[in-house]
């Protein structure tokens, strides 16, 4: 069997602010029918936008625990204000399901109860990781932009520690986090009277440069990448490495079928050609990246190399 | 240096990318340097910028007989299995006698605070620590004395934390203002290959270049990327990605999706910040002239001695050093910045 085959598969927070009747129907279609084994849930870009599906939140957990999926609670990346710092307290004085924590914020509220590192707390490094250990960090998803050689590196010191390793393998690459939300600036509005403009990018707003390359993608108080990341050839080399979950972000396409193509690459039921193919196919229009993984810019796609090729 | 050198209000902080530079900053009134090595370890690993451990010991000889103090930036992100470099830059730095390390990650931190007991810690904005809790774990478990603060705080807000933390507070004041919140950025390993994180590199010039369309007008590019066009007879500026010009679905005409091209300048607010409990003021722009170096510090050098004094400063001066340019007080005047 494929080392790829043992890792899990995971659905990150949805960073857009998907309208609660979409976010409902998304949830129950994973439920019953992604081949996903976790899925973390909460809101993580901006705090304006929790009130509207707070209080979904139980049902949605309990609906996709009862599917068998290992739910976690995602704190927010970017904790200033009290609302934000009310929040994450919140989030880190849960004693059910598992959280995952992204601003030193819920570090310090949670203290050394278990919790999961999530990717913008910049665990970077063996040295960083094993003191997160050792403040009760059981799982830790690497920093997107981190390279091959040091996701081999800090797999390897995690699972020495039994902590588990994540890594991004699909989605938009979170790039920066800002105090400004640019959803609002770009309709000449500011964050506290954003009149929730980003719900109308359920995908995020396409940013292009001047002369037309499409580059960037805006979402509220965050900007991420116009292609999505796919490390599909990459994942078992990823296995390798003593990665153990491999994270799908939610974009606005069919995130079943993605889960089934990962799904089927990990258990060496598609090749990565085949892979590609059907991710084109499910994801129109999109580009695919793996740039950061090979150590190049982020938006460069190095074409995979079958065995023996040089 | 005691704890008590670090304990008077309004302390100047001021950028030295190179020896002569730090020289320059010191006898231009500065309280303290701060300073890099030449490599990956800081945030502004340029070319033909920072100090060899040579360099920076003779440089703290320096300042130190002057008075001054010198602050060791070591606040990058170290990638899994680089982590000796930085560890060899603390030690390098403790050889050399610097009064703090200014740092980001927490298994650097940790490993200065068990490896070096003796030595001082700041936390770097890079560490981007913007809540009183957030705050207090860098001070709880690696006994930091003082924490830079993004830049994305009103005066109000920083004075409610200040009440809220065990340590000091520095804040920028003057210098480039980046939009992003800082260690958490990776646009320009996005388009370059160079991370800012792991790298201490933003935007390199060595994927710059300037493109002259047929028109005349001339395109700012950085990795083969239009970050901004200018018009024939406007002067082009330098491919900063998060001040750059796009076009978005409804802003067809291209505009500053994050930030215009402005400069910080928070002199009006000096009084104000000082009355807020903010003990030190950091001066962006490791990688200026000499010349900027000696006017902008020997500016604010008169200023705070001015409102320690009680006296109203010559606000005037400073306000004039970015005359020409545009100029923010960003977040610290109002939230609608945001």
């Amino acid at each position: 069997m494929a080392v790829s085959a043992m890792m899990k598969l995971t659905l990150g927070p949805i960073a857009y602010h998907w309208p609660a009747g979409m976010r409902r129907d998304f949830y129950a279609r994973i439920a019953d029918e992604a081949p996903i084994d976790e899925v973390y849930l909460g809101e993580v870009i901006c705090s304006k936008r929790a009130p509207f599906h707070d209080s979904d939140l139980p049902a949605t957990i309990e609906r996709l625990e009862r599917a068998g999926k290992r739910v976690i609670v995602s704190t927010l990346a970017e904790v200033m204000l009290r609302r934000e710092r009310k929040a994450t307290e919140a989030i880190a004085a849960m004693e059910t399901p598992e959280i995952e924590v992204n601003n030193a914020a819920g570090l310090w509220s949670r203290g050394q109860r278990p919790h999961r590192i999530g990717p913008f707390m910049n665990a970077y490094n063996e040295a960083t990781i094993a003191w997160m250990a050792g403040q009760g960090a059981t799982h830790v998803c690497l920093p997107p932009e981190l390279p091959g050689p040091a996701i081999a590196v800090a797999a390897q010191s995690a699972r020495t520690l039994d902590l588990g390793v994540e890594v991004q393998v699909f989605g938009r690459a979170s790039l920066a986090v800002s105090a400004r939300c640019y959803h609002a600036r770009a309709h000449g509005r500011t964050r506290d009277n954003c009149l929730f403009v980003c719900e109308d990018d359920p995908d995020g707003m396409p940013l292009s440069t001047r002369d037309g390359a499409a580059l960037l993608r805006v979402n509220g108080i965050q900007t991420q990448s116009e292609s999505y990341v796919a490390l599909s050839s990459e994942l078992p080399e990823l296995g390798a490495m003593g990665v153990t979950h491999a994270r799908l972000m939610p974009q606005d396409v069919d995130m079943v079928k993605v889960a089934e193509i990962f799904d089927a690459l990990r258990c060496e039921q598609a090749t990565p050609q085949q892979a590609e193919a059907k991710l084109a196919a499910t994801c129109k229009g999109a580009g695919f990246s793996n740039g950061f993984f090979h150590g190049v810019a982020g938006y460069r796609r190095i074409a995979h190399r079958a065995a023996g090729e040089h | 240096m005691t704890e008590s050198d670090f304990s008077q209000a309004g302390e100047l902080v001021c950028p030295a990318g190179t020896p002569a530079a730090l020289r320059t900053a010191v006898d231009a009134g500065a309280d303290s340097v701060y300073c890099g090595f030449r490599n990956a370890t800081n945030a502004r690993n340029f070319p033909g910028l920072n100090f060899s451990p040579d360099e920076l010991a003779s440089s703290v000889s320096y300042a130190h007989r002057r008075g001054a103090k010198v602050l060791l930036a070591l606040n990058t992100y170290p990638p899994a299995g680089q982590t000796e470099l930085w560890r060899q830059a603390a030690a390098q730095g403790v050889a050399a006698g610097v009064d703090a390390f200014i740092v980001a990650d927490m298994g650097v931190a940790q490993h200065i605070a068990e490896t070096h007991p003796q030595a001082r810690l700041h936390l770097s904005v890079q560490a981007a620590a913007s809540s009183p809790e957030a705050i207090r774990y860098y001070c709880d478990h690696f006994g930091v004395k003082r924490v830079v603060l993004p830049r994305i705080l009103t005066i109000p807000e920083i004075r409610q934390i200040r009440t809220e933390i065990p340590c000091e507070i520095e804040t920028f004041i003057f210098g480039n203002h980046g939009l992003m919140v800082e260690g958490r950025c990776s646009l320009t390993n996005w388009l370059t290959g160079q991370s800012t994180n792991m790298d201490g590199v933003c935007s390199p010039a060595a994927q710059v270049s300037y493109e002259r369309d047929a028109d005349g007008s001339m395109r700012s590019c950085l990795g083969g990327f239009t970050i901004d066009s200018f018009a024939s007879d406007e002067t082009a500026g330098y491919p900063t990605i998060c001040k750059g010009r796009y076009v978005a679905p409804h802003r067809a005409e291209g505009y500053y999706a994050f930030e215009e091209p402005v400069s910080l300048n928070l002199a009006r607010l000096l009084p104000e910040l000082m009355d807020a409990g903010v003990h030190a003021f950091k001066i962006e722009g490791r990688q200026r002239s000499k010349s900027y170096v000696r006017q902008v510090v020997s500016s604010f050098r008169r200023a705070v001695d001015a409102i320690r004094a009680g006296e109203d400063p010559a606000l005037a001066d400073l306000v004039a050093l970015t005359e020409g340019q545009k100029q923010t007080q960003g977040a610290f005047e109002t939230k609608k910045w945001r």
